[in-house]
């Protein structure tokens, strides 16, 4: 007996599009589980950039798209639970949860988890130093704005050169913090190159090549000590240190349950229809891969819920463990590739239609799919990391043996 | 010029000079005792020094030095937890140990340690070879050779335990003064002790200061007997899904430098590999380094291999209050009705409820006359440990505010107005584990800062966003 035909774990814009789409098509009793008291995310926060141009044709801010999905949810007849929060995956489609109420356990035909991605956070970037208060990754700096009206810091040096950076920039000029500098260890930019020109028309000096290497304050941050990349050792007064970027999946239930993650993407490895190596389990959105746009999560939820709902009217509740799943491999430096599964007898149309593939680092050279030992797709250029690359998945690729992303360096 | 900070009018039997595990447990029964006790402070929160950072490990004392008063502290200090700790709810996991050797070297050291932890009268030892050893922890390496299992060695929460030694004594009428620093201490019959946060009168002081001992000891006009050569200790504090692979705390073959690299679960339900021994002079500083970080994760991959790319959860770094000698420096002087616990290395959490034993001793031998002991006052902190129910789980409980850690609403607010409240952000983080997990802070870091503001000595938050 299921308490649910769905549960969506994750209110952020992956989880609501796809548990509207589900009720689009018709799954009856759909549970959408969001932890925190509103829908939208990490949108939520973000007040400054524009959401739902390509999800619903229109511009909104920060909590106002969240609302916008909220009433998207409730129009389309999802049952929404705000303030749960899953503990624990487990087999046959159940989960754990925390509520309000304490703990319960729910079960549903089919589960999807859509849990997005978060900043790595200082420690896990084994950055050395003092641990004073003042270290906070963007988006615990746009909370402190958004939800509470506070700053954490005044003259932060910000770490990253990513999209999200560009944000925090903005973030900290229009909240009256006034950055030291920027800072990116790699040799690039990670965000497109023009964008760069925006902290140094602030006036904010930008370093490519330069490190972080040590944190000083006994209670607050007082200053940071910086590698630039001709060695020169700068020393930078400062009151806070803002890391950027680097998203890493939310994946914690994952990592907790006997699924595991991906070692390239840390999140779950799942096959074109979104679904992972438990056939009860699905993805979509930034759980998949760090990181990507709002928009794209959206439709990437839409497609999954439409998956999944094709999956139920087919009622292949049982069975799905046969099936042969064949992990796509790939040469570094790809670091990771969505989807990572083949499932070999998958039926109807594709939640995704392409591979998804970023590089660690930037290389030029020859990139190709190789599907059984024949080239099926190639192409040569300097290929830069963390940006998407999209490659599609050819139909033959479901019925392949072997599914490798090649890749060969050119000096 | 500041105005001179007032005086206390009232006159304590004894002052107890750093709220560290020992001064915390010394106040405990001193107070339990009869004592009118108040506990001087230099931070702003218990804590503050050595104690904050530590493996969690109650030990044994397997290893403790044969015959010492050190080892006998352990023994006695460890008693007494164990037959404490399940009425005030302070929960232990009695995971065992294992001594690990991973060569021909090591293997042969075995039998000496084993000898010497049956000379310390821990009974509960077995040398294993390296196959019987991996069938009781699956996770180690196959290349161990031989270990020793010591059965008896348990994790516990490292916080929970000092703090609750010092609500009880609070809850007997003990006075915790924060943000006192010792300036100076004057014997006439009575100490008169200047501190930052104004004076303080007591007719004997006891000297738990840890990394300060040997100040505070000049402070209080002694002689030097010690010097506390501050030794460092980093650890890495590995993602809840490490804690599957290590039920067990494996401890390596000691040097005679260095007692090694430990990998161990936690009981809040990490891992945590550590710590490193690196001698320095600085007594605030406890820096981290990137290369030893990553030595350290290399160190736990190697012990066990499926540690390999976990995610970290936490790194931090610790101060030891190490002397010049290994044991204990342990110093009475009853002209002047003044006690010294200093140099407690490594051993304090577990040794902490013997030293406060054995400070009472010595203080009786001083012939104050105390008003009658009392029993100990019931209570009971919050539990933050995975292996007995939390918050979470039960209904009411607000929301969620940390979600990495599962810390409610409820026990935030309880820890803000408890007896004993946090002074600063890492005393919040002590008392409920709000913002210590995965994230750390990412998603609770803002609303911690508007749950605590004007509560802590050093905001969150500096101030309202555009002021």
């Amino acid at each position: 007996m299921s308490d649910a035909d769905v549960i969506v774990i994750g209110g952020g814009p992956a989880g609501v599009a796809a548990a509207v789409e589900l009720r689009r098509h018709g799954v009856a009793r759909v549970v959408l589980l969001e932890r925190e008291a509103q829908l939208g995310g990490a949108t939520r926060h973000c007040s400054h950039s524009p959401f739902g141009m390509l999800d619903f044709h229109r511009v909104y801010f920060g909590a106002a798209y969240g609302r916008r999905l909220e009433a998207e949810a409730a129009r389309a007849g999802v049952e929404v639970r705000t303030g749960h929060s899953v503990v624990q995956l487990m087999a046959g489609g159940r989960v754990e949860l925390a509520t309000p109420r304490g703990v319960e356990t729910l079960k549903a035909r089919r589960l999807l988890i859509a849990t997005g991605a978060r900043e790595t956070p200082r420690a896990a970037r084994l950055i050395s130093g003092d641990r004073p208060i003042g270290v906070v990754t963007t988006g615990a700096l746009q909370s402190y704005v958004a939800f509470h009206g506070l700053m954490p810091f005044r003259r932060p040096l910000i770490v990253g050169s990513e999209l999200v950076s560009l944000s925090a920039v903005l973030t900290c000029l229009s909240h009256g913090a006034r950055p030291v500098a920027m800072i990116e260890p790699g040799p690039h930019p990670l965000a497109p190159a023009p964008l760069m020109w925006f902290p140094r028309a602030m006036g904010i000096p930008f370093h490519c090549g330069a490190e972080l290497l040590d944190i000083h304050g006994v209670r607050r941050v007082e200053d940071v000590t910086l590698r630039l990349r001709d060695g020169t050792l700068q020393k930078l007064a400062c009151d806070g240190v803002l890391l950027t970027g680097r998203f890493t999946p939310e994946s914690a239930l994952l990592l907790q349950s006997a699924l595991g993650v991906d070692p390239g993407s840390s999140g779950p490895a799942i096959d074109p229809y979104g679904r992972t190596a438990d056939p009860h389990l699905f993805a979509a959105g930034n759980l998949l891969r760090a990181v990507e746009t709002a928009g794209w999560s959206f439709r990437e939820g839409r497609a999954v819920g439409r998956a999944i709902a094709e999956d139920l009217a087919r009622d292949r509740d049982s069975g799905l463990d046969g099936d042969a799943l064949i992990p796509v491999t790939f040469d570094p430096p790809v670091k990771l590739v969505v989807p990572g599964l083949i499932r070999r007898g998958s039926g109807a149309a594709p939640a995704f239609p392409d591979f998804q593939l970023r590089f660690a680092r930037q290389a030029r050279g020859r990139l190709s799919l190789v599907l059984d030992g024949r080239e099926m797709w190639a192409q040569e250029k300097t290929w830069r990391p963390e940006r998407r690359i999209v490659l599609p998945i050819p139909s033959a690729a479901q019925t392949a043996g072997r599914v490798h992303i090649g890749f060969e360096e050119r000096a | 010029m500041r105005p001179e900070p007032p005086a206390f009018d009232e006159s304590f039997d004894i002052a107890v000079i750093g709220a560290g595990v020992v001064g915390c447990a010394v106040v405990r029964r001193l107070a339990l005792a009869g004592a009118k006790v108040v506990l001087i402070e230099k931070g702003s929160d218990i804590l503050s020094g050595a104690s904050k950072a530590n493996s969690a490990i109650l030990h044994t004392g397997f290893d403790a030095p044969p015959g010492s008063l050190e080892l006998d502290l352990i023994k006695a200090g460890r008693e007494e937890y164990l037959t404490l700790g399940p009425g005030l709810g302070l929960d232990l996991v009695k995971t065992g140990a294992l001594v690990c050797a991973w060569n021909d070297l090591e293997a042969e050291k075995l039998d000496a340690i084993a000898a010497q932890g049956r000379e310390n009268g821990v009974s509960n030892l077995a040398l294993l070879s390296g196959a019987t050893a991996r069938a009781t922890m699956p996770g180690l390496s196959d290349r161990l050779v031989a270990a020793i299992e010591v059965a008896d060695e348990h994790i516990i929460d490292p916080w929970t335990a000092p703090l609750t030694y010092l609500t009880q004594g609070v809850a007997l009428g003990a006075h915790f003064l924060r943000n006192a620093e010792l300036i100076e201490g004057r014997f006439d019959g009575e100490w008169h002790l200047a501190t930052t946060a104004g004076t303080v009168s007591a007719r004997a002081v006891v000297n738990t200061a840890g990394l300060y001992g040997d100040i505070v000891d000049a402070r209080l006009g002694f002689s030097p007997e010690f010097e506390i050569r501050p030794r460092k200790g980093q650890f890495v504090v590995l993602d809840k899904a490490a804690y599957a692979h290590v039920p067990r705390i494996v401890l390596p073959v000691p040097t005679e430098i260095t007692k090694g690299v430990v990998v161990c679960p936690t009981a809040f339900g990490n891992v945590l590999i550590g710590p490193t021994a690196e001698e320095q002079e600085d007594r605030v500083r406890a820096t981290v380094e990137t290369a030893t970080l990553e030595g350290l994760l290399a160190r736990g991959a190697q012990i066990v291999p499926a540690l390999a790319g976990m995610p970290v959860t936490a790194v931090y770094a610790g101060l030891r209050p190490a002397s010049e000698a290994k044991a204990y420096r342990i110093f009475c002087r009853p002209e002047k009705r003044a006690v010294t616990l200093g140099g407690i290395r490594s051993t304090g959490l577990s040794a902490a409820l013997g030293l406060a034993q054995h400070a009472l001793k010595l203080i009786e031998g001083f012939g104050l006359s105390l008003s009658q002991a009392s029993d100990a006052p019931e209570l009971r902190l919050p539990n933050l440990t995975e292996t007995c129910p939390r918050d979470w789980q039960a209904p009411d409980h607000g929301e969620i505010v940390c979600h990495c850690e599962m810390v409610t609403r409820r026990e935030i607010e309880a820890a803000l107005i408890s007896p004993v409240p946090p002074g600063d952000f890492g005393g919040l983080r002590r008392r409920t584990r709000a913002g210590m997990g995965r994230c750390q802070g990412f998603y609770c870091n803002a609303r911690l800062a508007e749950m605590t503001r004007g509560k802590l000595r050093e905001p969150l938050a500096i101030g309202n966003e555009r002021s």
